[in-house]
């Protein structure tokens, strides 16, 4: 294990002031944004710290999310360091300009604060906004708790700044799970917060009228398609970066990160694959099972976009059966997103029986003994040869 | 107007200029949208009194002046949308629009 080598403060905190401490640490040159809840009170924080003078960030309040991630582009086109937040229908409006600000490839940071899409309306939390934006060429970063939506979204800014990489970034928190719940955690000092995160210094901005370009051209059947193979490279780019942010920010402050997090994966047999706050009840499953001898381990999602497929199989290859656990749908594909993904990894690799499980949609509850139900079911499956062909909801009335 | 495309055009993906910018200010003038035209606008020097009406309403700057006197009409930028010819004075009506297809071709 890594050890701190730099003063920190033991807080409380909510996921939502969390992020927010981020942010002011961060420091941005502008933040536009819209309230929407979860994320409300994430922004109320950061513009309480810009009331009080604590941060030099221009802060601009725009009518919409639409206009807060247009804000976004705008000043970061121009060279600003650039932060936002959303949650749900707030990135579902903005996502228009979601796609243009990785196209333009320009480092924005958004903390999403995961929240049930409409309809019918909901305000809890499920990861159907994070999959809304999978295909926006953001990267991704999940968070299982407070301290790691401080800690990647202070990450994030580094990884999506650095010059192989140059593309936004999306850090997910749980809604109201995280957002809401105060938990003990450790912010670093200010000054080596800044020192790791650094000063952001673009190759060009559009405010340069000595080197002037256009940006937002039309880029048609001869150029789009090279385009976007560009984009695709520059995203698939930032694994290494990731790894090597993640070291350099467990050297400061002894937390280490990764693609993932391995969780008694090693010697596991029955393998459980999740993101976000219910990784933490995952844990305590996996734990439970393995004092009764049970072979469990649980792969918990760090990095998804680029998605580390390769690397998740690698880790896996001992499994003898997968469940992977979707707190969103894909209507009509039988299985989420999350399970398709790291099934077609497989492909070829592993001939083990892989589950789909949706949960937790609208903010319905997960407790540790429904997750522990997928672990006996996972035996099951081995010993009985059960049909795994269909998605299996959990906790749903009726089935 | 020329065709001489002085900057490249397409690029492979290794070489495209990051984010989809366009480095080079000023290239309007090498992409000939004149051939998105439906109705092409006719310009009379007889009738013309040069008050530059239609040289300061164009929205593609396609109406060439030169000291204060319009020269022409340039047909490779002109997309004919007919606002030079709305705009010219009543009293004057020097710019009539044609259907393209029934133009000359002599551009």
């Amino acid at each position: 294990m890594a050890t701190a080598t730099i003063p920190q403060k033991r807080v409380s905190l909510t996921g939502n002031d969390a992020a927010a401490e981020a942010l002011r640490q961060i420091n941005p040159d502008v933040v536009a944004a819209y309230p929407i809840t979860p994320q409300t009170e994430l922004m109320h924080k950061f513009a309480a710290f810009h009331a009080d003078g604590l941060v030099d960030t221009e802060m601009v309040l725009v009518e919409s999310e639409h206009s807060a991630m247009s804000a976004a582009v705008g000043a970061s086109a121009a060279g600003a360091r650039v932060c936002t937040a959303t949650s749900s229908q707030g990135l579902a409006l903005m996502i228009e300009i979601v796609y243009i600000a990785s196209s333009y490839r320009l480092p924005i940071v958004m903390p999403v604060v995961n929240r049930a899409l409409s309809g019918p309306i909901n305000i809890h939390c499920d990861h159907s906004d994070a999959m809304l934006a999978r295909d926006c060429g953001w990267i991704q970063l999940w968070s299982e708790n407070a301290q790691e939506a401080y800690d990647n979204t202070l990450q994030a800014i580094r990884i999506a700044e650095h010059p192989d990489v140059l593309t936004p970034c999306i850090v997910n928190l749980d809604g109201f799970i995280l957002s809401h719940t105060a938990e003990t955690m450790d912010v670093i000092d200010d000054d080596a917060a800044r020192q790791f995160v650094g000063t952001y210094k673009p190759d060009r901005s559009l405010l340069d009228t000595d080197a002037p370009y256009s940006m937002g051209a039309l880029f048609l059947t001869d150029n789009y398609i090279e385009c976007r193979r560009q984009q695709a490279h520059a995203i698939e780019n930032c694994i290494p970066v990731v790894e090597q942010v993640a070291k350099e920010f467990a050297e400061l402050s002894g937390r280490e990160y990764s693609l993932f997090e391995a969780y008694h994966l090693d010697d596991a047999e029955l393998v459980v694959i999740a993101a976000g706050s219910t990784t933490g009840t995952a844990k305590v499953a996996v734990d439970e099972l393995r004092a009764q001898g049970i072979k469990a381990g649980l792969l918990k999602f760090r990095l998804f976009r680029p998605f580390p497929g390769q690397q998740i199989i690698d880790a896996i290859k001992g499994a003898k059966a997968v469940a992977v656990m979707d707190r969103a749908l894909s209507f009509g594909l039988n299985g989420g997103p999350l399970f398709h993904e790291i099934r077609s990894f497989a492909y070829g690799q592993l001939d083990i029986p892989f589950v789909s499980y949706i949960y937790g949609l609208g903010g319905r509850d997960i407790v540790v003994d429904e997750i522990k139900t997928i672990f006996t079911d996972l035996a099951d499956v081995l010993e009985k040869g059960t049909d795994v062909s269909q998605a299996r909801f959990i906790g749903v009335r009726g089935d | 107007m020329s065709d001489k495309k002085t900057h490249p055009t397409m690029y492979d993906w290794k070489t495209m200029p990051r984010g989809a910018i366009i480095p080079q200010a000023g290239n309007a003038e090498e992409y000939h949208t004149g051939a998105w035209r439906s109705y092409r606008p006719v310009w009379d020097p007889e009738k013309c009194i040069h008050c530059l009406t239609c040289w300061i309403l164009c929205p593609d700057a396609a109406i060439m002046a030169e000291k204060g006197k319009i020269l022409g009409i340039d047909y490779d930028h002109c997309k004919g949308c007919g606002i030079c010819a709305h705009e010219c004075p009543d009293k004057v009506q020097a710019i009539s629009m044609i259907l393209e297809a029934d133009a000359e071709d002599d551009d």
